[in-house]
């Protein structure tokens, strides 16, 4: 379980998160949503420690990562595995040695083991045989892909995917859903889920947290999102016509239906 | 007060490095590839100023030697002292901020501004350590190397124009080579080769490391780290020179 404290992190005189608290279940998909640059990374990045908040805590299972000391810190991070935005592979390190990167520096592994592991989770995210591609060699929705295998080759007790199906086909999209929240539910982690990905929302959602002009808007489960009256998250889950049209028209039948009653 | 706060980061830095590493023997590997890069990498620029750095040297004094009163072995010892003393140690490090110093800059800028630092750090790595500390060890151990070779390089280039343009003949210029030599400036173009091996390295990891904002700044920082590198070097040259000559 993570919690989130009454962060509030502003960059100059821009505040970018004003007051943030969370609890992200442990064994649960925990979705940040909200719109381009309302703060998601940020969020993130706060959570993980990559950046200091200006005020509040993260607590890991009673682990203070903001006060705790720089040893403990990195015990810690060894237990955590994060996709980036940006996938942030290492470019002079194939594919094959991006993924190995961590079992290289934690394990004891013998080669051939290390290698083994790498081909299951490459597999696990549709990738097969690109182990010897260099990350400019292959798309961005691969290099996505290769991002969440290296995250995940650890086992890690906290996953934080930054927009993991940003990029990516509908049908793979479906696959990187369901192998979160596989891995979430096999090993009972933490998971982090940032997305504006309605499918994604709908498909793994347990905990959603909607993050509107740096507070948190709106909370609940993918079962509640739809019925949900919050005007300003109605704004952005039904921002397209056709959603819209969508929703007038369940509304339309959840009248008649009222009627026939 | 830019300056200050900016001096003590790049403090902070180099003391970061310091910790136990995650696994010696990845650490090693990473030393060993730079290494190769800073040591191999290089090796060409040295040889070819090292040979023209001699050779002009030769040319040069030789035109300056008109008195009929001065050996013409002087030449050769003049060549030997001031690639010893100034040219091998100083000029080879001014080239090697650009050749070294823009490539480690450009390297871990490029690795903060995609992320990978972060990723990186997010594994539990000390980056600092991993990514700072084995470049610079790795300059300390190969940069001396190369300014050794240079000076050697040096002297036979001289060695070599003096006889081909029939300046002095080989034999006497070695009689000038074995003149008065001291071993202490060997120990002076050691110690100078150190410091310099250590500013070239460590202050292009410093613009590297702190670079913020996008691929334009990778390239500004990347400028300015060679620019103060060579200054540095100057100062640190005159300041030796000053304290130990
Ligand atoms: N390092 C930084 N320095 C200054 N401002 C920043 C920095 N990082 C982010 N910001 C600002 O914070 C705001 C939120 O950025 P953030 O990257 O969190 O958005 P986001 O919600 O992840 O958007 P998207 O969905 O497009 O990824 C933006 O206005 C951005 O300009
Ligand atoms: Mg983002």
């Amino acid at each position: 379980m993570i919690e989130i404290q009454h962060i509030k992190k502003s960059f100059g005189e821009k505040t970018i998160l004003n007051d943030v608290s969370l609890v992200m279940e442990t064994g649960k998909c925990n979705l940040i949503i909200g719109s381009s640059g309302s703060g998601k990374t940020v969020l993130l990045k706060c959570i993980v420690g990559l950046f200091t908040p200006d005020e509040g805590h993260v607590i890991y299972d009673g682990q203070s990562m903001t006060e705790l000391s720089v040893q403990d810190r990195k015990e810690l991070r060894q237990q955590i595995g994060m996709l980036f935005q940006g996938s942030a592979l290492f470019d002079s390190m194939t594919v094959e040695q991006n993924i190995k990167f961590p079992l290289d520096m934690f394990t004891d592994l013998k080669h051939k083991d290390k290698i083994k592991k790498v081909n299951e989770v490459l597999a696990r995210v549709n990738m097969e045989g690109a182990n010897k591609k260099f990350p400019s060699e292959i798309s961005g929705g691969m290099k996505k892909r290769v991002g969440i295998a290296r995250s995940i080759v650890l086992n890690p007790k906290y996953l934080f995917c930054d927009e993991p199906n940003s990029g990516l086909d509908p049908q793979t999209s479906l696959v990187i859903d369901k192998l979160i929240k596989d891995l979430t539910l096999e090993y009972n982690i933490t998971t982090v889920v940032v997305t504006h990905d309605m499918n994604s929302v709908m498909e793994i959602g347990d905990h959603i947290f909607y993050i509107y002009q740096g507070h948190k808007q709106w909370e609940g489960s993918n079962k509640d999102i739809i019925h949900s009256k919050d005007e300003k998250l109605n704004q952005f889950i039904f921002a397209s016509e056709f959603l819209q049209d969508a929703k007038q028209m369940r509304m339309m039948e959840a009248e008649k239906e009222k009627a026939g009653v | 007060m830019r300056f200050f706060t900016k001096f003590g980061q790049y403090l902070l830095l180099l003391k970061g490095m310091f910790t136990r590493p995650e696994n010696p023997k990845i650490y090693w590997k990473e030393f060993m590839h730079q290494c190769v890069e800073i040591g191999i990498g290089s090796l060409p620029i040295v040889v070819i100023i090292s040979l023209f750095l001699g050779a002009v040297t030769t040319v040069q004094t030789a035109y300056q030697l008109v008195s009929p009163l001065v050996p013409l072995s002087t030449i050769g010892q003049v060549v030997r002292d001031s690639m010893i003393l100034e040219l091998a140690p100083t000029v080879v490090s001014i080239v090697l901020a650009g050749v070294v110093g823009s490539k480690i800059a450009s390297e871990l800028g490029n690795m903060r501004i995609s992320e990978q630092i972060d990723a990186l750090e997010i594994m539990g790595i000390n980056t600092k350590a991993y990514l700072v500390l084995p470049k610079i060890a790795a300059a300390l151990l190969m940069i001396p190397c190369l300014i050794t070779l240079s000076a050697f390089l040096g002297i036979w280039g001289g060695r070599t124009a003096a006889d081909l343009s029939n300046i002095v003949a080989a034999d006497i210029f070695d009689i000038g080579l074995r003149t008065h030599f001291s071993p202490f400036n060997v120990g002076f173009a050691l110690s100078k080769a150190y410091t310099f091996a250590f500013i070239v390295s460590s202050v292009p990891a410093y613009y590297g490391y702190y670079v913020t904002g996008g691929s334009l700044e990778i390239g500004r920082s990347s400028t300015t780290s060679v620019v103060v590198s060579c200054i540095l070097v100057l100062i640190a040259d005159y300041a030796l020179a000053a304290l130990l000559l």
